[in-house]
This record gives C-alpha cells, structure tokens and sequence, in this order.
C-alpha cells in the first residue's frame, strides 16, 4: 500500500498478521510451487517410515518405493505406455461421442422452445439414473468389449454437457440478445457472437465436471472386463497379489486425472479472458 | 457549478467535431404512427397515440415512470408489434428496418466477451470495419478498441454504445434513457456528444427521457407522454448548441408544470 499518495500525513494502519506472517514460513522465502508440494511429501515420507518399520504390512500397503519400482518395470516393459494410451484414448473416444451428442442437445434445447418441449423433462428423468446402472444391460448390449466402456463414458459425459450448454444460453441476459437483433445479427453469426460465448462459461463447467464423471466410468468399466488398460493392470496385479501395481494404476489415475484437469483450466483462463473472475488476471 | 459544465458542453462539442462520422449525411427517416395502442396483461399502456416525425427531427419524449414512453420507443424498434394502429418508418415497417434503425439502451448492452471495437462492429461485414473504427474515433475512444468493456467507466461504455448504434449510419436512432445511469458532469458530456454527431450525420433521432432538462437542451419537439396519450407536444425552436439560460429554463418549467399538474 502506497501511503505517500495519501499526502503523508496520514499513519499507515498497522499491520495485524505481520507477526504471525514474518514467524515462520516468511522467512525462508519459499515459493509457492514449494508450498504446494511440503504436505504431499510429508505425506510420502511417512508412509515409507512406516512401511519400512514394519508397522504397515506390505502386503496391504505397499511403500512408496516399491511402487516406483513397479512404476519402472511397467514403463521398461511397455506395458505401462500401452495400458495408459489404450485408456486415454476409450476415454477420448467417451467424451467426445457424449460431448457432442451432449452439446447439440443441449444447443436444441437452448435455442428452440419446441426441442425443450419435446425431450427436456426425458433427458432430466435420464439424468437421474446413475449410469453405472446400466452395466448390466450394457453388457448383455455389447458385450464386454470397446464399445460397451466407450458408450459407458459417452453416457457419463452426456448428461453433464448437455445440461450445462441447456443451462447456459438459457441464462443469457435477454437484453443482449434484443440489442443483437437490432444489430440485424440472426443464424449463425447470432451464435457465434451471442449465444455460444455468452453460454461458454457454463459449459466448461459442464466439461470440467464431466471430465471427472469420464474418469470414474473408465475405471469401473475397466475393473469389470477387458483385457487392456489401466483398470485391467490393476485388476490383472490384484490376481498376483501385486499390491504395488494395484497403487501403480490408482496413482495413475489421480496423474491423468490432475493432467486433463489442469489443460482444461488453462483453456478455460484462455477462452474466458473477457471474464471477471474466471479469465486471466 | 453551471458555468462549469456549460464549458464541458462546448469543450466536448468542439472536441468531438474534429472527426466527422461519414462524409455524406443520410437522409434521416421520417417515422409516422397512427391510432397505435398497447396492451400488456390487461393494462393499456399506450392507447390512440398519433405522431408524426419528419425526417432528421430530434424528438425527446419525457414522462413518468410507468407512462409508457419506453413502450412507444419499442414499438418504433419493432421489439413489440403494436394492438392496434400502425407503425411506419417511412415506406418500411419497423422489423424490416435493417441497417436503418438502431437503438441505444439505458444499460448499454455490450457484449462483456468482445473487445471494445469489436461491439462497435457488430453487425457490420468485415468489409465495413473502418466504418466501425471511425464510429468509435468519432466518440473519443479509439484508443481503447482494443480493452474489454468491463474496464472502461459507466460513460466510456455509454460512448461505445452509441458508436455501436451509430457505426452504420442508420437514418432513425432510439435512445432509451441512454443517460439515465450516469452522473451530471458526464451526462452532460454526453449530451454534447449526442447533438454532435446528430448534427453531422442527419438522423432522425427520438430520445426517451424523465430528465426535464435534457428534454429542453436536446429536444427540437418534446413529446409528454401521460396515461399511455400524447399529453402535450412543444416544439423548442432554439439556437445549438443550447446552454442552460432563461429561454431553456421556461422550456423546462412548461414541461415541469404540466408533468405536476397531473399528479394532482
């Protein structure tokens, strides 16, 4: 705070939490990447102080650097990068099927009074029902094959995005969209400049949200059948009683998981920049 | 207090007229509605309103809250259709005015997700982007094409909002209590700007206000809207740009009276 501005005459208020500030963590200066990072560690470095005194057995909890040795072996062998890119790319193939069908849903419903009519109040019924429900049937559809994890993850994501597209161009301030009719906007150019931007807000929520949903669906998909992926590995390790590997593919979740996470708030920074809270500084 | 916003007035007025909008002046569009009447729910907001314009006219239509001059000013833009009566812009109906017609709004309705130069273009083609650069030049604010709108002032946005309404060239404005949200020093400053760029571009311009004494500075006819009629139409012939003086002062106490009298 500048005091001098205020003519100087003026006593700078004292500052109350400079003491409990200045105490500890102040004085090392450390920053805030470090911060993030001392619980995690702390963390870690317990439960190998643990499991190395013997007080956790290995075979319930193995310690971390047994993990990291599975981690290693995985990755020498292959099997690591082959497990990981085959779920990536059922989840990839998920999300987007349920993205757009969940995108041009919730546009119809949005845009036409008629298209809400018609199948609003059957997707909100839908949405209730928790889709890993469907496994059941899913299975005796498809089989315990590709499509039936993909189509799962589809459903996930389905009903996320749709909402949240619904949602977001209902909410549109209604002004904006009489002062673009008076600017003769109409079709596609009152889609781009009104209503996908001004609805955009709403549907990365709707894509953080679901991007989690995609996740849970692939590791339950993956546990129940199939003989590739992560959920596989873990599944396969348990057999073996190979409790790393079974922490291995459950690491690796929360990593990927984190990963997509933090790019999709990246884009959303970047595509919200005009926002006040959600854009960049 | 007055002597120093009166400068602001003619300060902005010769600011402003350094950068004319367009070189050639449309013909402003003469407006004409006859025997138009307005329901909403029951309750008749508007009911047998004649009125004529002629074309580049400035007319400022003043009445209370509730008295139905924002409903006369959505019928001219074709927002609402009328209950009865008829509406014409010329030879054209008001949802077909196009490019024509333009309407600024009290809140200014920018699009908080486009940067500033890119509200003014809206609508336009790519092709008609100078258009729009010389819009927001002619409001002062082409420095700051390139900023979002939540970080310009209430009476930045309002100039961009009327470089937005102004940049193509329409022959009919609306001005829905443009100012009201603004404060008196600025308001002033905008009402110079206003007559400014009126007087160089030759657009029928229809002003809704309950500010008496914008009416009085601005209006060539001011148009008192009472119980949904036509209460009272003045023709204001003074010399512009108008200072705030004895002659704008009786305008002012004609249309004050008159809105008083019917309170009681």
């Amino acid at each position: 705070m500048d005091t001098r501005k205020a003519g100087g005459d003026v006593p700078s208020p004292p500052e109350l939490p400079s003491l409990f500030k200045r105490a500890f963590f102040r004085q090392f200066k450390l920053p805030p990447w470090v911060l993030t990072w001392i619980v995690p560690g702390a963390l870690i470095l317990g439960w190998e102080v643990l499991s190395a005194s013997g007080l956790v057995p290995a075979r319930k909890l193995p310690s971390p650097h047994s993990v990291a040795i599975a981690f290693w072996d995985a990755l020498k062998s292959g099997e690591l990068l082959q497990d990981v890119f085959v779920s990536t790319l059922r989840a990839a193939t998920g999300f987007f099927i349920g993205g757009v069908l969940g995108f041009a849903f919730g546009l119809g419903a949005g845009i036409s009074r008629l298209a809400e009519n018609l199948f609003d109040s059957t997707l909100q019924m839908l949405r209730m029902v928790p889709h890993l429900a469907l496994i059941p049937l899913v299975i005796v559809w498809f089989g315990i094959g590709e499509s039936a994890k993909v189509f799962l993850v589809a459903v996930g994501v389905f009903f996320p995005i749709y909402y949240n597209t619904y949602h977001g161009i209902r909410s549109i301030d209604a002004g904006l969209l009489e002062m673009a009719r008076i600017q003769g906007l109409t079709g596609f150019s009152l889609f781009r400049e009104v209503i996908f931007p001004g609805a955009l807000p709403s549907i990365l929520v709707g894509v953080r949200y679901s991007l989690g949903i995609m996740w849970l669906t692939l590791i339950v998909a993956e546990t129940i059948a199939g003989n590739s992926g992560i959920g596989f590995m873990t599944m396969n390790a348990r057999e073996f009683m190979q409790t790393n590997v079974v922490l291995l593919g459950i690491l690796l979740y929360a990593v990927l998981g984190k990963l997509i996470d933090s790019v999709a708030r990246l884009v959303e920074k970047e595509a919200l920049a005009w926002h006040p809270t959600l854009g960049k500084a | 207090m007055a002597s120093d916003a009166r400068q602001g007035v003619t300060f902005f007025a010769r600011n402003f007229s350094a950068a004319p909008l367009r070189a050639v002046s449309p013909a402003g569009l003469p407006v004409r509605m006859r025997g138009v009447a307005k329901t909403y729910g029951g309750r008749r907001v508007l009911r047998d309103v004649d009125l004529s314009i002629e074309p580049g006219e400035f007319i400022v239509v003043i009445g209370r809250s509730g008295s139905g001059k924002s409903t006369l000013l959505r019928l001219l833009a074709g927002l609402e259709n009328p209950d009865g009566g008829q509406v014409q812009l010329g030879e054209i109906a008001p949802r077909d005015a196009g490019e024509n017609l333009r309407v600024m709004f009290q809140d200014g309705r920018l699009l908080p997700w486009r940067r500033v130069i890119d509200n003014v273009a809206l609508g336009l083609t790519a092709a008609d982007r100078p258009r729009a650069e010389a819009a927001l030049r002619a409001v002062g604010l082409e420095d700051r094409a390139r900023e979002w709108p939540r970080v310009l002032s209430g009476g930045q946005k309002q100039r961009v909002a009327l470089a937005r309404a102004l940049a193509a060239s329409p022959r009919l404005v609306l001005l829905d209590e443009p100012l009201g949200a603004l404060d008196a020093l600025t308001r002033l400053e905008m009402q110079g700007l206003i007559e400014t760029l009126w007087r160089q571009s030759g657009f029928t311009a229809v002003l809704v206000t309950h500010d008496v004494a914008e009416a009085a500075l601005l209006a060539d006819r001011i148009i008192l809207i009472e119980d949904g009629r036509i209460a009272l139409d003045l023709r204001v012939d003074l010399p512009r740009p108008r200072r705030a003086g004895a002659a704008v002062a009786e305008i002012e106490a004609t249309i004050l009276d008159r809105l008083l009298a019917a309170k009681i």
